[in-house]
């Protein structure tokens, strides 16, 4: 789950040429944007209702389109965007990631609840998850790909993210400390992509049993 | 040219006990147990491991709590507000997975560990992103 990796650095103006940004016009009111909420609660709506109709189309559609958006995203943010918002201006950076990462911190759990949910369920249907399948290792493969970025979003990524939101909404944020927590998003970008790429193989290896 | 010495007061920036490390161990031992039990699906032969790994990330847990109460003085109310809403979404999150699990009548023991490392992993998830807030708060700011 790649939040977003900015590389960004806010320098105090002392430090810089350029001028910082200003907090206040650039962060929105809440951390999380409620309108976003409803949208979640209709998606995981349509997943117990899926899972609960056990259906293979249903439950198929939540994972796979979960999980073409969770790593197309993953990939896109940390291989295309990452890179040209490291070029732009402080500002633009930090206007950007203002916005950016609060509307992620709703996308991206969703999705990755709607295909692990998902996931499961279609692993029974399939008999992937059956410790007997003749390919389980794979499966088991893609949980430990799955453990991995977790660990590195939860651990490293959300928790910084989160930090980093809060440190903008202070009336004189602390440069030293926002470049600091997003200096870690580089090198987690590139195990968030690398666990991506692992995750297609596998799952195209078991799509094509 | 201005000197940014109020970006320092308002961001504390102390050395503190690894908390998040040891949320991080935590989450890992948990994440191994889930894959241990998982890829036993439907047997249950060998649980053993994975009630060992969820000992110790429970036990990692604890140790994160009884650091973090050692810390004077820490910005608790912020912390309180993260860790509050941050509960809210993993038990939405943690409560899908329960909902599949219970929905394939996963066998008891296996139901209730995995419980159990659901119950783990939605209080350690919050607790590291409460955490991760509180340490560059202002606890002067927030009595």
């Amino acid at each position: 789950m790649t939040e977003i990796a900015t590389g960004a650095r806010f320098e105090s103006p002392a430090a810089g040429a350029e001028a910082p940004p200003r907090p206040g016009a650039l962060v929105p009111k809440t951390i999380v944007p409620l309108q976003g909420l409803p949208i979640v609660g209709v998606v995981l709506i349509g997943l117990v209702v899926a899972i609960a109709s056990n259906k293979l189309w249903a439950v198929d559609f939540f994972h796979v389109v979960g999980g073409a958006l969770w790593t197309g995203i993953d990939l896109f943010v940390g291989f295309i965007v990452g890179p040209i918002l490291g070029r732009l201006s402080i500002p633009a950076r930090a206007e950007f990631s203002a916005r950016f990462m609060p509307k992620m911190m709703l996308i991206m759990p969703t999705l990755v609840t709607v295909t692990l949910a998902a996931g499961w369920q279609l692993g029974l249907l399939k008999g992937f998850v059956n410790a007997g399948y003749p390919n389980h290792e794979w499966a088991v493969a893609s949980y430990v790909v799955v453990a991995v970025m977790a660990v590195v979003a939860l651990g490293v990524l959300e928790p910084a993210n989160i930090a980093v939101l809060f440190e903008m909404r202070k009336p004189e944020p602390n440069g030293e400390v926002i470049a600091k927590l997003m200096s870690r998003f580089v090198w987690a970008a590139g195990i968030t992509g690398t666990m991506q790429v692992a995750t297609l193989i596998i799952m195209t290896k078991l799509a094509s049993v | 040219m201005t000197a940014p010495v109020q970006h320092q007061s308002s961001t504390p920036q102390r050395a503190l006990p690894p908390v998040l490390e040891l949320g991080v161990a935590s989450l890992i031992c948990t994440l191994a147990a889930g894959i241990i039990v998982a890829a036993q699906v439907p047997n249950s032969h060998t649980l053993w491991p994975a009630v060992v790994l969820l000992v110790i990330a429970a036990g990692l847990l604890v140790a994160c709590g009884m650091l973090m109460i050692r810390i004077r003085p820490f910005a608790w109310r912020p912390f309180r507000q993260v860790w509050q809403w941050a509960m809210l979404a993993y038990i939405v999150i943690a409560g899908m997975l329960e909902y599949v699990f219970i929905k394939d009548k996963t066998p008891n023991n296996v139901l209730v560990m995995l419980t159990l490392l659901l119950v783990a992993f939605a209080v350690t998830v919050p607790t590291m992103l409460a955490f991760s807030v509180a340490r560059f708060q202002d606890p002067a700011a927030h009595e």
